[in-house]
């Protein structure tokens, strides 16, 4: 029988807040203490609207951060060659070309028949012009170009720090998550863990690496690499709280002027990762970036999980029990 | 930049990145601003926070226009036309600033009868000599003033007679020779009278009426035809840059080498220039043509001059046939109204940097001992005089002509040809090595055994590891401190010619040899750190200037005639006045107001904006509340406002100057454009340009479109390289159909050598590619992402292929024109290789300022080109095919 503490924190691991939902002091959670211990919580909120796709970001977060290059490849992905997150690309510019009537045209929130309509995910098109209209130079029938800085969203219930069996993934007095390479094994637990695709194993070494948030530099008071790279003020560095009321202000600026496709990402402390420590806005569907449309925290389920593995459990004993009884009868 | 230059006044730009947040509405046109100056596109971002509007002109959809309010596809080459066009919407509609029009710019002034138009003449300006391809502007002037004053009509008689020694002799061909309009850098072309003017602007002759006669066809329909611009989109850009001028509201244009590079780039920038006038824009906050420069002090490079035919703060170099002593050197400038007027001055300040105490009254201020021009001796004719063996010894400091340089052939065959070439460089570039694998060695047209040239190479200090200043895009000087010192053997430029000039003249040491005293006369004496590198501090100090205590002087208006101060760049006065390095300031805007006049410092005199004194309106008050910036105040006697007063700080706005008045005297309450002889901007530019004293389009030397406008399908007075190594492709061609142009990334810096050389930098753009539209991909078979092969006349290079929207195939009248997109940035070194862009562009040049045209035609087709002697076999079937002449390359074989 487990005693009434081993229920008791069992019951609280999984319960809502601790490992998914809403949990309004992150660090206070990871052991720093009130709010008035410990500093705010520190984030990114990435203005995707006003990104020019310089990718001064990448670089400045290789220079500081000393990351290696991720190979020399064209990829034919528009502008975008280091294509995704990865060990070795922190931050990673993306770019998506879409023809500007696939935009304008698109039916208003027509209701799905069987499944969600596609998302056009801006593909560079390689068929032939559609018709001599494909030619006009009319602004009706241009294309747009959205630009986007992605990085590790330093979420509310972090997956990777969850599942790492080592410590090498801990959260920091900012209420970021960071990984420590001298402590990582290189188990690649992480890896799959991260609903975003983030973390990931640096081939040639094994350890796994990603977005720290410049943790050294918030030490000594300073912002991000990357941040303070962006010229455009399109990476903002500051405190959570803050940031989320100034992207709050910014959406409703820009569906004031009519920019109605504008939404924020990753800005919802009740969703499935309990918000990012670093957010966006998007001026489409997250799919179009390449962002999963409703990212859930992969221990979300771990409660049920162990209530069903208790449950089966249970049976099992019980049903010795009752094969026991049965014999004594 | 003769086009601001003769327009205004100086040849920079006109305003400052930060003042562009105030702009109402922002046109940028022949710039990739967001990719090539992404640091100072924060401010279009913040002006379109603000709520301005931003419009992109441009042949390719790019990261820039991916964040404007409006993108407009433009066809390469054809800028004249379009901007033509909204000159000619704003003055067929009233749509003019009138009062500033009138007030501040010579609409009214009356123009030579003799005058002839190119609507006259089927494209071609009165004065014209078909023999020399030169202008003779004689009929361009201002007709004399009825009141003509006893000085004016000596001047009028004086210069009757220089025209007629010009119209027989050879001096004014002379001048074109050597590129003068060059020097319009800080002081406009002198004219020797303000001229007869009718502030009425009805008179048929005067500058008004003569404009709008000139671009009374270039309408709509004909910008359609010329630039593949519908007209529905002309006339959103026509309503938003006339809904937002005008008293209460401002634009502002942004330009780059996209305009610059052009066989008529001058014209380009008159054009933008002759807009923003009609419409009131320049001199007023949120206004002003931006000219963004394309490296990190190319305006540098044209203050203190690494040009042949300027000196410092745009002195004219003295012409061997013109000018044998400092009275003719200066006599063309000397006296004229406005501060060009005081030209003695700075020349002798200059010479006294130069010489110091050797330079003396007696002796001219050691004026001998300047070198002279005897011609063109620009880069490119240096180039072909290299491969004709005229030329023996070449220095090339931070530049990769083999891979950064139209027509990338030219380039190297030249220096294969030479006795020495020093290459100092951050790294071995392509033109350091071009000798053992370039191209031609591949096709065997050189063997590397065959080359004579005993190659330098010779490592350079970084930014960081030197300290020095750099001066940028709107003229603001800002020092840098050395961070590090430099690895191994590299070095400073500072202290490299610093050791060059000690070595040069401790071998002529005790000559007599007269040629050699101003090699041993010059003032070489600088303070030098443990290392041997001197100190930039004490150069930028010469530079400012001293007097005769010896003290550093505050303001060009010290400087003397008398050779009592020296001065080494007198625009540059006053960067270290009080003895304070003030390029070293790094006040930032949120600590002092928001034109922070303490970050750096800016010619002229820590000016922001130029021409600030027709912010306000005639009468010296604010145009608007809204748009207020600087004024007269009348209890203080004195202009005042965020900015220091581009003016006499005390003139005020109802002073007339006396008759016969010099210099700054002779500059009236109501001459905001104050380095210009007559204190007016110039719609019309009566001298100081040679190929026109309005822009008129016309097509690029090599085009698949026939002028609309004129039967005078090229400028005119173009200046074509003759040689047979730069065939030229002929217009029309069905061979080469499609245009092509060149431009930059991001993520790479011009010739590839600070940046393919560095892994973060290559792995975001890791290979050489062209862009072209879907329509073009499906008429060649091109297939996203593969290779294709490029051909001009020139040569043929490789790329793999983007397919993408971003390219828009124009509808011209009844037809398509594809454009070929190619980033110029690699070579055959670095740690990706790839074949070489400007390989592909010819030279042609702009007249004004020997700059070549980056517009080009050329063929494109799927696959590898061929490699070895099969590459030049392949170019020569493409040669034969279209027709090129190579007895005569220069016309291409078909022009007419």
């Amino acid at each position: 029988m487990s005693s009434p503490l081993g229920m008791s924190l069992l019951s609280d691991l999984f319960s809502e807040g601790r490992l998914w939902g809403r949990l309004d002091d992150v660090q206070h959670d990871a052991g720093y203490g009130t709010s008035e211990e410990h500093p705010p919580r520190m984030g990114f909120f990435t203005d995707t609207s006003v990104c020019i796709g310089c990718k001064a970001c990448e670089v400045a977060c290789k220079e500081w951060n000393e990351v290696p290059d991720d190979g020399y490849l064209l990829t034919g992905m528009s502008y975008d060659n280091t294509q995704e997150l990865g060990a070795s690309t922190w931050r990673h510019v993306a770019f998506v070309e879409q023809p500007f009537e696939t935009v304008a045209a698109r039916p208003p929130q027509e209701p799905p028949v069987d499944v969600a309509p596609a998302v056009d995910l801006g593909m560079p098109s390689l068929g032939v012009p559609a018709g001599e209209d494909q030619a006009t130079s009319s602004g009706e029938s241009g294309v747009r170009w959205l630009m986007s800085s992605d990085v590790c969203k330093h979420c509310t219930h972090a997956a990777c720090l969850d599942v790492c069996p080592t410590g090498a993934l801990f959260r920091t007095e900012f209420g970021t998550v960071v990984v420590q390479p001298d402590v990582c094994n290189g188990c690649g637990y992480c890896v799959p863990a991260c609903p975003y695709g983030v973390i990931d194993v640096r081939k040639g070494d094994g350890r796994a690496f990603k977005c720290t948030l410049c943790y050294d530099r918030l030490k000594e008071g300073q912002q991000p690499a990357c941040a303070q790279a962006c010229p455009t003020e399109s990476i903002q560095f500051g405190e959570l709280d803050e940031l989320r009321e100034r992207a709050d202000r910014r959406l409703a600026e820009l569906h004031d002027k009519g920019v109605d496709v504008a939404r924020l990402y990753g800005r919802d402390p009740e969703d499935g990762v309990g918000g990012d420590g670093a957010f966006f806005l998007l001026l489409d569907e997250p799919e179009v970036y390449g962002l999963p449309p409703d990212p859930v925290v992969t221990t979300r389920d771990l409660g049920t999980i162990w209530k069903h593995v208790g449950a089966g459990a249970a049976t099992l004993v019980g049903l010795g029990v009752v094969s026991f009884l049965g014999r004594r009868r | 930049m003769p086009g601001l230059g003769t327009s205004f006044g100086r040849g920079g730009a006109t305003t400052f990145l930060q003042d562009l947040a105030n702009a109402d509405c922002i046109l940028i046109e022949g710039s990739n601003m967001a990719e090539a100056h992404p640091v100072g596109f924060q401010w279009v971002m913040e002006a379109k926070r603000r709520g301005a509007t931003v419009i992109h002109v441009d042949p390719r959809f790019t990261r820039t226009s991916a964040v404007s309010d409006l993108h407009v596809p433009i066809r390469a080459g054809s800028d004249i036309a379009f901007l033509g066009g909204l000159v000619n919407h704003v003055l067929s509609n009233d749509l003019d600033f009138r009062e500033y029009v009138v007030a501040y710019t010579n609409a009214a002034n009356i123009i030579d009868e003799d005058f002839r138009d190119t609507e006259d003449l089927d494209g071609l300006f009165s004065g014209f000599d078909p023999e020399t391809g030169q202008y003779d502007p004689a009929t361009w002037r201002y007709d004399p003033p009825d009141d003509a004053g006893a000085a004016d009509r000596q001047e009028d008689a004086e210069l009757e007679a220089s025209e007629d020694s010009t119209r027989s002799g050879e001096a004014h061909k002379e001048s074109h020779e050597a590129a003068e309009s060059e020097s319009h850098g800080s002081g406009g072309a002198p004219v020797s009278w303000k001229g007869r003017r009718d502030e009425t602007l009805q008179d048929p002759r005067c500058v008004f009426q003569i404009l709008k006669r000139h671009f009374a066809r270039y309408t709509p329909e004909m910008v359609q035809e010329v630039c593949g611009i519908e007209p529905a989109q002309f006339r959103q850009v026509a309503d938003a840059l006339t809904r937002n001028s005008g008293r209460e509201r401002t634009t502002a244009f942004c330009y780059a080498v996209g305009w610059t590079h052009h066989s008529v780039g001058a014209q380009m920038i008159r054009t933008s220039a002759i807009l923003q006038l009609l419409l009131g824009n320049i001199g007023r906050p949120g206004g002003g043509i931006l000219a963004l420069r394309g490296h990190a002090s190319i305006q540098g490079s044209t203050d203190i001059p690494t040009l042949f035919n300027i000196l410092p703060g745009y002195l004219p170099m003295p012409n061997a046939a013109q000018h044998q002593t400092l009275d003719e050197w200066v006599a063309d400038d000397e006296g004229k109204a406005g501060f060009w007027g005081n030209i003695r001055s700075y020349a002798v300040s200059l010479l006294k940097s130069y010489w110091g105490d050797a330079a003396t009254a007696d002796n001219d201020f050691c004026f001998d001992y300047l070198p002279r021009i005897t011609g063109d001796h620009s880069t490119y004719t240096t180039v072909k005089a290299m491969i004709e063996g005229g030329c023996k010894g070449y220095f090339l400091v931070g530049e990769n002509p083999a891979v950064g340089s139209a027509n990338g052939k030219m380039q190297r065959l030249g220096m294969a040809n030479l006795d020495w070439l020093v290459v100092r460089d951050l790294q071995m570039i392509e033109s350091a090595t071009f000798w053992k694998d370039g191209p031609e060695i591949e096709t065997g047209e050189l063997v590397t055994e065959e080359i004579a040239t005993e190659v330098f190479f010779l490592p350079a200090a970084s930014h960081v590891e030197k300290a020095g200043s750099f001066t940028q895009t709107q003229r603001m000087l800002q020092w840098r401190d050395k961070a590090v010192e430099p690895p191994g053997e590299c070095r400073s430029e500072l202290q490299f010619y610093y050791d060059l000039g000690n070595r040069i003249r401790e071998k002529l040491a005790g000559s007599t040899d007269e040629m050699d005293r101003p090699l041993l006369d010059l003032a070489w004496d600088y303070p030098v750190d443990e290392h041997g590198d001197p100190d930039g501090q004490a150069v930028l100090r010469e530079i400012n200037g001293t007097g005769p205590d010896g003290v550093a002087l505050s303001a060009y208006t010290e400087l003397k005639q008398d050779g009592s101060t020296a001065c080494g760049c007198w625009i540059y006065c006053g960067v270290y006045a009080d003895e304070v390095n003030r390029a070293r300031r790094r006040r930032p805007h949120w600590e002092q107001d928001w034109v922070a006049a303490e970050w750096g410092w800016v010619w002229p005199a820590n000016r922001r904006q130029l021409y600030n004194r027709a912010s306000a309106a005639p009468d010296g008050t604010p145009w608007s509340e809204r748009k207020a910036y600087m004024s007269w105040d009348a209890e203080q006697q004195t202009w005042v406002g965020p900015d220091v007063p581009d003016f006499v700080p005390d003139r005020a706005p109802d002073f007339v100057p006396e008759e016969g008045a010099q210099g700054p005297d002779a500059i009236g309450g109501q001459d905001p454009f104050v380095m210009q002889t007559d204190g007016k901007a110039w719609l019309f530019a009566p001298l100081g340009l040679a190929d026109g004293p309005m822009p008129t389009h016309y097509e690029p030397p090599e085009s698949p479109v026939h002028n609309p406008l004129h039967a005078q399908q090229n400028n005119p007075s173009r200046r074509k390289l003759d040689h047979r190594t730069n065939p030229i492709n002929p217009s029309w061609s069905e061979v080469f159909p499609y245009v092509f142009t060149t431009y930059r990334l991001t993520e790479h810096h011009t010739a590839g050598g600070m940046s393919r050389t560095l892994p973060y930098l290559t792995e975001l753009q890791p290979e050489p590619f062209c862009e072209v539209s879907p329509r073009l991909a499906a008429e060649r078979g091109l297939t996203h992402g593969e290779w294709v092969t490029i051909v001009t006349a020139r040569t043929a290079i490789e790329a793999r292929v983007l397919v993408t929207d971003r390219l828009r195939s124009l509808r011209l009248g009844d037809r398509f024109v594809e454009q070929v997109g190619i980033p110029y940035h690699w070579g055959r070194n670095g740690i990706t290789q790839g074949d070489s862009a400007n390989d592909l562009v010819n030279v042609t040049m702009d007249p004004n300022v020997y700059i070549q045209d980056k517009v080009g035609t050329c063929d494109i087709r799927p696959g590898r080109r061929p490699r070895g002697p099969a590459l030049t076999a392949y170019v020569d079937d493409y040669r034969r095919r279209a027709g090129v002449d190579m007895e005569h390359p220069e016309d291409g074989g078909a022009d007419r």
